[in-house]
């Protein structure tokens, strides 16, 4: 503040940072430089009291100043994080981490493994045990450049293949990969946690060695372990999985329900909404219908024509059958009230004409049973496909004529 | 040196300087009555000698230390800033005769030095003197403080002794750990009883002894001056002597991590004059630069205001007596004067004339302004008439420009230096480590940072703000006409505006709660706040003591009127 005269050091570097955070908002490196060489005499401080000290501070603003300024080199980065190495024994490892992922995001795999190779085999008396979590980390994204250098040599090796040369060097390197990359990915898993590509990975690598019976266990593991956090892309991995094994489409579905349940906007519901509408379950579907109709909640699938035309299937498939209209009287009691304006406006009328004919067609058709033929969306769309003499727009038109009384009956 | 003679003993020539001042023959030991010719006026007035302690006390430290005591740490503090304020233009009187007088009365007065027992410290057995195995490597330089005090004793050898027998008094316990003899003990004295010296203190000496000599420099200029970086105070320690090591409880004396504020460098200085029991100090009369009539007419310039505004600053001054040498020259221990801001007070008698003239009630000042812009694109004859509008927005900008600098370079302030700091041994290395470190970080980012970071300070300069009356854009004011604001009336000059409102009706108890009024930005008008936060930037102190001088002027000059409880046209604010 202007006015306040009374300095001192404290106050003075809190100052300082406020300036530094104000450049590196504004993305103005060198004014940050400018005022981070300035701050940096506060490691000549204590400040054990405080939550986050001046050598997390300079670490952190450091980095960042290093890695957008536009002249400053990789080299001088890494010297940086050496320096931020030593400066905190209590954050060593996880500005080990953070250094490694700097390097591969500047593509250096090479040095982001040698970083890593040292941090697993650093020792500090009490501290070791203390930064046990990191320390696994570590572990994991070696294994993780582990499984990397497998792939790449898997690569090779069926490239050789298929000119029909036989490198057994490089299969046993390949191999050796797999070992060390296995060992460690399989340790981190085990912790609960959000571990999305190493899970993929290592079940990349069971699965080529055929050892499907513990890539299931893994998948399982991850996904219905009430221990780890609730992660929907467990459940996909599970599903993909499962249907690279051809699986029965009984346990497919199972293992989609959940992620209904969390992600109810997930593009899979469309497959999902698929195999449940051709089973021969009743509830499975009803099931169908319920998780079509929430996909289409989402603004993301408004103008999907796929996931239309599924929920146009199905509603003309019990429209015929007269079957299980309560079906649709359940799913559109919560919706009356607002889809029609989310997606049966005049305006949405128009430009879905305009530029997805097929969009329009299946809309139409969940319009016209779901509101009736005098409704906007409907009356639009079938008089312009008329007009334009399409054929299903006109047989569309009669359908809907036909099963008009149905939106009385279900609203 | 000097002395020729043979010894009695072993007739050589080959003398040595004991404690007590006494010669002694460096081959057989014999101690003489001879002492040296201490109390020549050369010596004294050139008494900024280094007073590195020798003589038997022990001068075996490890390191290559000696003992110095914190009393001597400050002298030199007080040395350097005197220097420095002679290489401002001070006149060199201020360092030889009288800043040194009033530290050699201070030592007495503390019983720091030239006495004849310093108080806390135990007579040891004469043994510590007599072993004179340890020779005088440099006996041309004793200490001073040793010396001076032969000049009060009687060159008693037991009492000359009494320095060196602190030193085995403290040194032992690890647990009061400093490189200085006696910092452990410094800090633990009872401060009301003897005015302990502190970092701040040395800044209240520098200010009485230029009061003294009523140089032409304000105490709001002194610290700015101290901020600048031309008057060492911040890390004045790194100029001691490799021999005076700094450590432990020394760091808490000397290191300071915070600038010196106004009040308590004013409020030690009156304090510190009083100790002394120092007569009345010299005159300051109209002639002299910290007269407000001087110091308003400074001011008034540097706001770029009308020097038109001068006779009114002086008829202010006039009015309320505070031009009159009793008021404004110090009598240490009066208890009864308010003591006397000159810088303080000057700004707050412009800012009282400025609410004469212009009210300052963000309404009717503009009004004015308003006529004068009127008159003056009509015409431009005898000159412009001064436009409170166009004051405000040319140094709302400067100021603004200015404020901003300020505000960086106090983000951009380096505390520390090279030479490391440490309080004990243990941790020296760590120390020593982390310094490397920051220096390496420093030259790493320095050299991302663009710009090269100014090596010089800048001169120092009386005048922040500087207008000139050579720039065609008008942006200077000085030779404004206020014309525009006066009316004639019976002859004399007065102001149009026939308001006023007082800051505060009743001036409070400084003494209670420090200050005479409490100043809250939201209850006064705009432009007031921001009179008075021009001055606060000129004067690099809080508005609040501004407002304080202001409440007490008005107070004075509408004295009359307030005990009349007239009314008149007061706008009652708080």
């Amino acid at each position: 503040s202007s006015h306040e005269h009374k300095l001192n050091f404290r106050k003075s570097k809190e100052a300082c940072l406020s300036y530094i955070q104000d450049a590196l908002l504004q993305k103005q490196w060198k004014r940050a430089a400018e005022f981070l060489t300035c701050y940096v005499e506060s490691l000549e401080k204590d400040y054990s009291r405080e939550h986050v000290g001046p050598s997390e501070i300079i670490w952190r603003i450091g980095t960042e100043i290093l890695w957008h300024h536009s002249q400053s080199s990789m080299k001088e980065f890494n010297c940086f994080m050496e320096q931020m190495k030593t400066l905190g024994v209590k954050r060593y490892l996880k500005v080990c981490l953070e250094h490694v992922f700097h390097l591969l995001c500047n593509g250096q795999i090479d040095e982001a493994y040698q970083n890593l190779s040292l941090a697993e085999s650093w020792r500090f008396g009490e501290q070791t045990a203390i930064q046990d979590k990191e320390m696994k980390l570590v572990e994991a994204y070696r294994g993780l450049l582990d499984y990397y250098s497998w792939s790449k040599q898997k690569n090779i090796l069926l490239e050789h293949s298929e000119d029909g040369f036989s490198d057994l060097a490089v299969e046993q390197e390949m191999h050796s990969y797999f070992r060390k990359a296995a060992v460690s990915l399989k340790e981190i898993i085990k912790i609960p946690g959000v571990w999305d590509v190493f899970v993929k990975c290592y079940v990349d690598l069971l699965e080529f060695y055929g050892d499907h019976n513990e890539a299931r266990q893994v998948l399982n593991e991850y996904a219905y372990n009430s221990k780890f956090p609730a992660n929907p892309n467990a459940h996909v991995y599970l599903y993909q999985f499962l249907k690279r094994q051809g699986e029965s489409k009984k346990s497919l579905i199972s293992a989609l329900k959940i992620l209904h349940d969390i992600v109810p906007s997930h593009e899979l519901m469309i497959d999902f909404n698929t195999m449940l509408q051709k089973s021969k379950k009743r509830k499975k579907r009803r099931l169908g219908l319920e998780v079509i109709f929430a996909a289409l909640d989402y603004a993301g699938w408004k103008e999907d024509a796929k996931a239309w035309s599924c929920l146009a299937r199905q509603v003309k498939q019990i429209v015929i059958s007269e079957k299980h209209l309560d079906w649709i009287t359940q799913e559109w009691n919560s919706r009356k009230d607002w889809w029609p304006a989310f997606h049966f406006s005049r305006y949405l009328a128009k430009r879905n004409w305009q530029e997805n004919k097929s969009l329009s067609y299946e809309k139409a058709l969940v319009a016209g049973i779901l509101l009736g033929k005098d409704c906007k969306y409907f009356k639009y769309v079938s008089h312009q496909g008329c007009k334009a003499q399409l054929k299903r727009f006109r047989m569309l038109k009669k359908f809907v004529n036909r099963h008009n009384s149905v939106y009385l009956r279900i609203s | 040196r000097d002395f020729n003679e043979r010894c009695a003993q072993c007739s050589e020539v080959n003398w040595g300087l004991t404690d007590g001042g006494r010669f002694y023959c460096r081959s057989c030991h014999n101690v003489t009555e001879r002492t040296r010719e201490v109390v020549n006026t050369d010596f004294i007035t050139n008494s900024r000698v280094q007073t590195i302690s020798k003589g038997s006390r022990n001068q075996e430290k490890n390191d290559g230390g000696c003992e110095w005591y914190v009393c001597e740490g400050f002298q030199l503090v007080l040395k350097k800033q005197a220097e420095a304020l002679e290489a401002l233009g001070v006149c060199p009187q201020m360092k030889d005769e009288i800043l040194c007088n009033f530290w050699r009365c201070y030592l007495q007065k503390s019983k720091q030095a030239y006495c004849k027992r310093p108080a806390g410290e135990t007579i040891k057995a004469l043994s510590v003197c007599e072993s004179s195995t340890d020779v005088d490597s440099d006996p041309d330089r004793p200490s001073l403080l040793h010396l001076l005090s032969l000049s009060e004793s009687e060159g008693d050898l037991q009492t000359d002794c009494s320095f060196a027998s602190s030193v085995s008094k403290v040194s032992e316990s690890t647990s009061v750990y400093s490189g200085s003899v006696d910092g452990s003990l410094y800090l633990m004295k009872n401060q009301k009883e003897k005015l302990r010296m502190t970092m701040p203190m040395t800044l209240s000496f520098c200010y009485m002894a230029l009061l003294w000599l009523r140089e032409p420099i304000t105490l709001s200029e002194l610290l700015r001056f101290v901020v600048e970086g031309h008057i060492p105070y911040l890390n004045v320690f790194q100029h001691f002597p490799e021999k005076m090591k700094l450590c432990g409880l020394d760091l808490r004396i000397f290191c300071v991590e915070s600038w010196p504020v106004y009040e308590e460098v004013f409020n030690k200085m009156h304090e510190l004059a009083a100790f002394l029991d120092l007569p009345r100090f010299p005159d300051i009369t109209d002639s002299c630069f910290l007269h407000p009539d001087m110091l308003c007419m400074k001011y008034l310039m540097e706001a770029n205001l009308p020097d038109e505004l001068h006779n009114w600053t002086c008829r202010v001054v006039r009015k309320i007596g505070i031009g009159e040498v009793d008021f404004l020259t110090l009598m240490p221990g009066n208890k009864s004067t308010r003591k006397v801001k000159y810088d303080v007070l000057a700004a707050g008698i412009i800012v009282v004339v400025l609410k004469l003239l212009f009210l300052l009630d963000d309404h009717y000042e503009w009004l004015l302004s308003e006529f004068a812009e009127e008159r003056n694109k009509n015409s431009t004859e005898g000159g412009p008439y001064f436009e409170f509008k166009k004051w405000y927005e040319v140094v709302k900008q400067s100021l603004d420009v200015e404020q901003k600098k300020l505000d960086e370079e106090r983000a951009k302030y380096l505390w520390r230096c090279e030479k490391p700091l440490f309080y004990s041994v243990k941790n020296k290395s760590k120390v020593l480590k982390r310094r490397q470190m920051v220096v390496n970080l420093q030259s790493q980012f320095g050299k991302l940072s663009g710009s090269v970071r100014r090596a010089e300070k800048p001169n120092p300069s009386s005048f922040q703000l500087s207008w000139s009356e050579e720039n065609t854009d008008g942006s200077c004011f000085h030779g404004h006409s206020l014309k525009g604001v006066l009316q004639e009336k019976c002859g004399l000059l007065t102001a149009m505006n026939p308001d006023y409102w007082l800051c505060t009706v009743k001036l409070c108890n400084e003494r209670l709660c420090g200050h005479l009024a409490h100043y809250r930005e939201v209850e006064f008008p705009q432009s007031y706040h921001f009179v008075l936060g021009l001055f606060s930037f000129l004067l690099r102190i809080q508005p609040s003591y501004i407002h304080d001088e202001v409440c007490m002027i008005e107070h004075k000059l509408f004295n009359k009127k307030l005990c009349k409880k007239l009314k008149y046209n007061t706008v009652l604010r708080k």
